[in-house]
């Protein structure tokens, strides 16, 4: 594989970029591998990844029913932090944290990580009182965390609405620095192009058409190009987890809801860092291009469709533009939906199954872009040494059973609640 | 937006609704021997497919009746509304 580098970039300029090796192979389907990862979006590239660089198993297909990078890694938006209060969900962040910040040197590849800072806007005593609390806890487990007066949010977003006169008004925030975006596409092609580099075939236009279990051991997976032998198989497909489920006769605490996010047309750099809203579900960021990235709500029923209903948008905007009344003044560039596995407590799952070979990874919820390192790498580490790592022993599927819920909204089991 | 004929008040917007979930879903029958699993099953384990649905929603902001409603998770398509008190078939 060609390194990139500046002087390959240099180099490759005299034959007008025409001689730059292809980023990954197109292979057929073998007839049998060691590790099947189905799903080619950012979760199971990163854990073919790190099976490859971890754990020195390289035999893997990652098997994917459209193309790679066409699901979630390419419809979020792009938000990376590690801002929350229960233990297992701020260590589980912050491991990935620290993968983001190596990630462009680690897979040689722009991931264009740029750690702006969030803010959590409050807008009520109550609300700061909380975020003191989940600030507090963010420090404990060695995360930053700072809390900002509305003088000091003003400072740093002069662009909110500061008025007296308004339903929501600020009363403060909570920052944490260290926390960002970065490119989200290029996230799912560095881990694809490493991944492919080290022996990992990647077979796209490829679906499961059913899985062959024998003695409750996974023997093999069908596939719409044929049948592959394998011992281990990592399901690591998003939204469309029931559907594999079903095919395996399996039950999960998971539903299928859809997310919209919308872009605006671009405009000049006016907003530095991720902003969230707190009077509802409204977040907000500006992209290199100057787009506005923004989103919100669940459009709050089941669904696959990949595409979203106005009413939902124009409940997100208005919280937008209650918040920052010059949205009202831009134009809407694009927008597009997403299909989320919401679980039931808010909280992904990343375990072993009663199924011996068959391991699970789903129920990302809103959440799954800034986990995809995380999530790869434990995911790889259960499925290599065949036990969880304690990292995400907190994300069993037994919970449900046990009681050891992650709520960290407290919302319940309503997952179109949001 | 969804059209959802309501069988008290007929077709109104989405708008006036709020979704309740699957409507498969029974709760154990009380003064019975009941499993962990029977009450797992219920609380928290979906089918959640793409295609037929059905699903309760209540009209909110009609007649604050609680409906079940047939819909396509893939196209929205609405196929049929019944009553909270009507059995699925």
């Amino acid at each position: 594989m060609q390194k990139y580098s500046i002087f390959n970039l240099i180099k490759n300029a005299f034959s007008n970029h025409e001689n730059w090796d292809l980023a990954w192979k197109d292979p057929t389907p073998k007839k049998e591998y060691d590790v099947v990862i189905i799903g080619g979006g950012g979760h199971g590239l990163a854990t073919a990844y790190y099976l490859a660089k971890e754990h020195n198993i390289t035999n893997v297909a990652i098997i994917e029913k459209g193309w790679i990078g066409g699901g979630n890694i390419g419809r979020n938006t792009t938000i990376i932090r590690s801002n929350y209060m229960h233990d297992d969900n701020a260590l589980f962040s912050e491991f990935g944290m620290d993968l983001w910040r190596r990630m462009s040197q680690d897979l040689n590849y722009n991931v264009m990580f740029s750690p702006r800072g969030i803010i959590n806007l409050a807008h009520s005593d109550a609300q700061m009182n909380t975020y003191a609390r989940r600030g507090n806890s963010m420090r404990l487990n060695g995360i930053d965390a700072e809390l900002l007066s509305r003088e000091q949010v003003k400072e740093i977003i002069p662009m909110a609405d500061f008025s007296e006169n308004v339903r929501f008004p600020i009363f403060g925030g909570l920052m944490q620095p260290s926390a960002g975006t970065a490119r989200h596409d290029a996230v799912a092609w560095g881990y694809a192009r490493q991944a492919d580099s080290m022996g990992v075939d990647i077979i796209q236009n490829c679906e499961v058409t059913g899985f062959d279990i024998s003695g409750g051991k996974v023997e093999g997976v069908r596939t719409s190009r044929g049948n592959i032998k394998v011992k281990k198989i990592g399901l690591c497909v998003a939204g469309s987890t029931n559907i594999l489920a079903d095919k395996l006769n399996i039950n999960l605490p998971v539903e299928t809801h859809l997310l919209q996010a919308c872009v605006s047309e671009p405009v000049k750099p006016v907003l530095d860092r991720v902003v969230t809203f707190g009077a509802g579900h409204f977040y907000i960021s500006q992209s290199d291009k100057g787009e506005m990235v923004m989103g919100g709500d669940l459009d709050g029923y089941n669904s696959y469709a990949q595409r979203g209903n106005l009413p939902t948008l124009q409940h997100v905007l208005t919280e937008g533009i209650a918040m920052m009344p010059f949205l009202s003044k831009l134009k809407m560039l694009r927008t597009w939906g997403g299909i989320m596995d919401m679980s039931m407590d808010g909280s992904p799952i990343i375990d072993k199954t009663h199924i011996e070979g068959l391991y699970l990874n789903c129920g990302w919820c809103y959440g799954g872009f800034k986990a995809t390192p995380a999530s790869g790498w434990t995911f790889a580490h259960t499925i290599a040494q065949n036990r969880v790592h304690e990292l995400n022993a907190g994300y069993s599927l037994n919970r449900f059973h046990t009681g050891h819920l992650l709520d960290e909204k407290g919302l319940g089991t309503k997952t179109w609640i949001s | 937006m969804l059209h959802i004929k309501c069988p008290h008040c007929g077709m109104r917007s989405q708008n006036e609704f709020s979704y309740g979930g699957d409507a498969s879903v029974k709760r154990p029958e009380l003064n019975k021997e009941i499993s962990d699993q029977d009450w797992d099953n219920f609380v928290y384990y979906r089918k959640s497919l793409r295609g037929k649905h059905w699903e309760l929603w209540q009209h909110l902001s009609g007649c604050r009746q609680w409906i079940k409603v047939e819909r396509d998770t893939a196209t929205h398509e609405i196929f049929k509304t019944h009553k909270a008190s009507e059995d699925i078939s």
